[in-house]
């Protein structure tokens, strides 16, 4: 019962720290939470699909299914964070003036508000089919109830530590929050991106350009609870390849450009 | 002169693509039974992209893992993929079960 509920914590803790993390980078816009939550409720449906589906995904494009799928919502994420990142450099110092003065909404510009739902959706689907994969094998296996009391101690402790890191969050004062939650974004993008590059080259699709350019598991073991968290965060790899380091580099510079261009252009207009 | 930049470019491209895709030696064989790996220790050489070949004969889905090569894939129940890794510098690579996290691999690439 106990490996159950560790694998499980493993799993939805990753999703429960970018859940966590959106909400709190989207603090103060209006309609936040039911989009939210509308990216958990189709990301569950998503993770049951493909976990049902699982045998077919694997066929596709030639054995190369999974791995292509894993790429493509994962750089679907990375251009949605990238767009919250964007937005926020033109409305954010308006939204930390109005969080505090509470209940009112931001009113210019299209607020990105499905690209909340769509990170949500891609880290509760990716996660949470290999959730139910594994409780659907072990149940099949015939330890129902391990796999109901494993499944539910995992999944509730790993909500938990999503709830801790959100409380955390507020905590940080309203003249530095947005800045902090702006870069935590910014890592978790980068990250993922990384992440992107790894399963596209899994696939043959992209080349390595060096196998292991450092090696830190000695420092910090990737598989460790703490290095996944630093996985998921800041996007931690203790054996890098070439390849996802370029794509970690090139995504954080992309992404830090498009918000000082845009920042500074609404700075401009403001003050014209 | 476009004419030789075309041919200059499509050299390119297809060095690039020879890189990218296909490897360049024939799959290795990772057989997942009774949730260990057979065998749980593969030698290949050093520089090389190599394809491996995962069947589960098990009846119950793995994922095979490895974050030394930052490579993940469930294998469904008696179901089989194929992963691409390297071209690697010599040094041992460990991958495991994350569905079973106690049954382990290695991938040894022998030094030039």
């Amino acid at each position: 019962m106990f490996a159950t509920a560790i694998i499980v914590f493993r799993e939805v803790i990753e999703a429960a720290l970018i859940v966590a993390i959106v909400l709190g980078a989207s603090r103060g816009i209006a309609g936040r939470g039911r989009w939210v939550s509308a990216g958990i409720g189709l990301g569950l449906l998503g993770a049951c699909v493909v976990a049902f589906f699982a045998d077919v995904i694997t066929s596709a494009f030639e054995g190369n299914g999974q791995a292509l799928l894993n790429a493509g919502v994962l750089l679907a994420a990375v251009c949605m964070l990238a767009w919250h990142n964007i937005w926020m450099s033109s409305h954010g110092r308006e939204l930390a003036s109005e969080v505090k003065q509470v209940g009112h909404d931001v009113q210019s510009g299209s607020k990105p508000l499905t690209a909340l739902m769509v990170i949500t959706f891609v880290a509760v689907m990716r996660e949470g089919s290999e959730v139910v994969l594994f409780l659907w094998a072990l149940g099949t296996a015939g330890s129902a109830s391990s796999m109901v009391v494993g499944g539910l101690i995992g999944a509730a402790t790993g909500v938990a530590v999503g709830v801790l890191m959100y409380r955390g969050l507020l905590k940080i004062p309203m003249r530095y929050f947005f800045n902090v939650t702006g870069w935590l974004v910014l890592l978790i993008a980068a990250g993922l991106a990384a992440q992107a590059a790894a399963f596209l080259n899994q696939a043959g699709w992209l080349p390595t350009l060096g196998s292991s350019l450092w090696d830190s598991s000695r420092l910090l073991d990737q598989s460790s609870i703490t290095g996944k968290m630093l996985h998921t965060l800041i996007g931690y790899t203790a054996r890098p390849s070439g390849i996802q380091l370029l794509f970690y580099v090139a995504t954080l510079c992309t992404i830090l450009a498009l918000m000082r261009w845009v920042g500074r252009r609404h700075a401009a207009a403001r003050t014209a | 002169m476009q004419h030789r930049t075309a041919v200059l470019a499509s050299v390119a491209l297809l060095g690039f693509s020879a890189v990218a895709f296909g490897a360049d030696q024939g799959p290795v064989q990772i057989e997942i039974k009774a949730q260990a790996f057979a065998p749980a220790e593969i030698h290949v050489p050093a520089g090389v992209k190599i394809e491996l070949h995962i069947v589960n004969d098990d009846a119950l889905p793995a994922e095979f893992e490895s974050t030394d090569l930052s490579r993940e894939i469930v294998v469904p129940a008696h179901k089989d993929v194929k992963v691409y890794i390297g071209p690697l510098d010599a040094g041992r690579y460990r991958f495991f079960n994350d569905f079973h996290q106690q049954s382990e691999g290695y991938v040894v690439v022998d030094g030039k």
